[in-house]
């Protein structure tokens, strides 16, 4: 069916693929919340929230109530147009870094094969820095219109802060990009599941101890939550945000940790690469639908550890932060790269 | 000079080493930490479920008691109401008329007994004060409202039921079963 020469089905798979990532998305960060207080919880001895429904599984949906029912308070010297669009920014930055992950390989459906991603751009890591990069307009916005010191004082941490951890997590991808020879994040994904490969970890520890640290920094989780640091700046750049907005900006952190949990399992642990199995044995459809388990399971385990860090270590100072980022993360994340440059030069001259 | 306990341990002011600086060896051992914790046993008690059992000398909410045959022992004398430091206690005494021997143990008594339980302190003077034993803590304590009216409790929420005529609410009431 091809009208005005153009594969309109395309247009409709791909629609609805973005609507199931969208909520997909959306769903898991609503989830994360209530396991992120179960995960509290459990480290501390005690249940987490088990009241409402069975286990407690209905206590997302009763936050997110509780929060849509509040009053919408916009402060009377706040800038209102900015006051507006900082948490609508931040959530579009968090939803739109998911368009160029690959979730999954092809599946055949009625005919056709569907690829399980929404775009496969060529160069899918940049876009991903360019659009996470575009989310601490969120905060800085959200900071300056609030027109109040505390939240202007957090903006300007959460700026520098992930200005600063970029460039560690930028250089540390290099490495990264010097071995696999694309920035696309399914062709780094296929490479990985490729017979005699092994998964990117194994050739890239240090580069993924340096984008783990930096995603913790770039998702404003402690350790490094200086921007909402509740007890010296009083909550940060989402002071003066009430009812959904603040939800909005509570609810991008945790899109943001799923989003960067996936791009995690897919640059350093061979994505919907399903371990010690062999793919193309399955069919295609069942392989698909494997892999995207096997992808979402592995995005859980680093959701996790960004919960089980949280509750272990303390905020650190604001000093501490920017000597941890450029005095040890830059210089070791350049060595590295040096290395890995150095490490295949020699591999092709051998 | 002594040190007060045998677990205090020198502050090192020393520089960070490099290692110490990168964190993560140190990061590492606290999350090895909170990661034991998740097979520690909770200490939580699920309220409404379970309920801890207070000891015998809890000091909770009153109880006015009857004696033996089921008659109320309080003879509104005034002198837990003397006592309360918190002056939660009011009561108007009443005479006993002919043929309510079987409900009264003496001539007077309480026709009106209240305590606020938002007053009251719960240190149990009122129990010490009382010469006929007819005023005890028990073992159970004031459960929420809604309303500060509802917390002023009456003689119809702590008297004790009577022995004689319901002795299953009795024996419930004194925790006997």
């Amino acid at each position: 069916m091809t009208i005005l020469a153009f594969d309109w089905i395309l247009l409709l798979e791909k629609f609805i693929l973005i609507v199931v990532v969208i909520f997909g998305s959306l769903g898991i960060a609503l989830y994360s919340t209530f396991a992120e207080r179960k995960v509290a919880g459990i480290l501390q001895d005690r249940p987490g929230p088990n009241r409402a429904g069975p286990f407690g599984l209905f206590q997302p949906f009763a936050d997110g109530l509780k929060l849509i029912m509040k009053e919408e308070i916009i402060p009377t010297n706040s800038s209102k147009f900015l006051f507006v669009l900082g948490p609508i920014l931040a959530m579009t930055a968090a939803l739109m870094t998911s368009a160029v992950i690959p979730w999954g390989s092809k599946v055949h459906l009625f005919g056709r094969d569907i690829s399980l991603q929404i775009a496969d751009v060529n160069i899918g890591i940049l876009y991903i820095f360019g659009v996470v990069s575009m989310g601490v307009y969120g905060i800085m916005i959200g900071g300056w219109a609030s027109n109040n010191k505390f939240s202007l004082m957090a903006a300007l941490r959460g700026a520098s802060q992930a200005i600063s951890y970029e460039l560690a997590m930028g250089l540390s991808l290099i490495a990264l990009l010097m071995l696999t020879g694309s920035l696309s994040l399914k062709t780094i994904v296929e490479q990985q599941m490729a017979p005699g490969h092994w998964w990117n970890i194994v050739y890239q520890p240090v580069g993924f101890l340096i984008f783990i640290i930096c995603a913790f920094a770039e998702c404003n989780r402690t350790p490094f939550d200086l921007p909402e640091a509740e007890n010296e700046l009083n909550f940060g750049y989402h002071q003066e945000y009430s009812s959904m907005k603040l939800g909005f900006y509570l609810f991008s952190e945790y899109v943001n940790m799923f989003i960067s949990s996936v791009v995690m399992a897919c640059l350093f642990f061979g994505g919907y690469d399903i371990p010690f199995v062999n793919e193309a044995a399955l069919s295609p459809n069942t392989a698909a639908t494997l892999g995207v388990l096997a992808l979402l399971i592995k995005s859980f385990i680093f959701i996790f550890i960004f919960m089980w860090v949280r509750w272990t270590i303390p905020r650190f100072r604001y000093d501490q932060l920017m000597n941890l980022g450029w005095k040890t993360l830059v210089p070791l994340a350049l060595i590295n790269m040096l290395v890995t440059g150095a490490v295949i030069l020699w591999r092709m001259g051998a | 000079m002594q040190a007060l306990t045998t677990r205090a341990k020198q502050v090192q002011r020393k520089p960070l080493s490099w290692v110490e600086r990168i964190y993560l060896w140190n990061i590492f051992k606290g999350m090895l930490i909170t990661f034991s914790h998740i097979f520690k046993k909770q200490p939580t008690i699920h309220y409404p479920e379970q309920k801890r059992t207070f000891s015998p000398v809890f000091r909770g909410l009153h109880v006015l008691n009857r004696d033996e045959e089921g008659r109320e022992r309080c003879t509104a004398c005034g002198l837990c109401a003397v006592a309360c430091p918190a002056e939660a206690i009011t009561m108007e005494a009443a005479e006993r008329m002919q043929g309510e021997e079987h409900l009264y143990r003496e001539e007077k008594y309480a026709a009106k007994y209240e305590i606020n339980m938002l007053r009251c302190i719960f240190c149990g003077l009122c129990e010490e004060a009382c010469p006929k034993d007819a005023i005890y803590l028990s073992e159970t304590f004031t459960p929420s409202d809604f309303t500060r009216e509802s917390f002023i409790y009456g003689k119809e929420n702590l008297l004790i039921p009577d022995p004689v005529k319901q002795p299953e609410a009795f024996a419930k009431a004194r925790g006997l079963n």
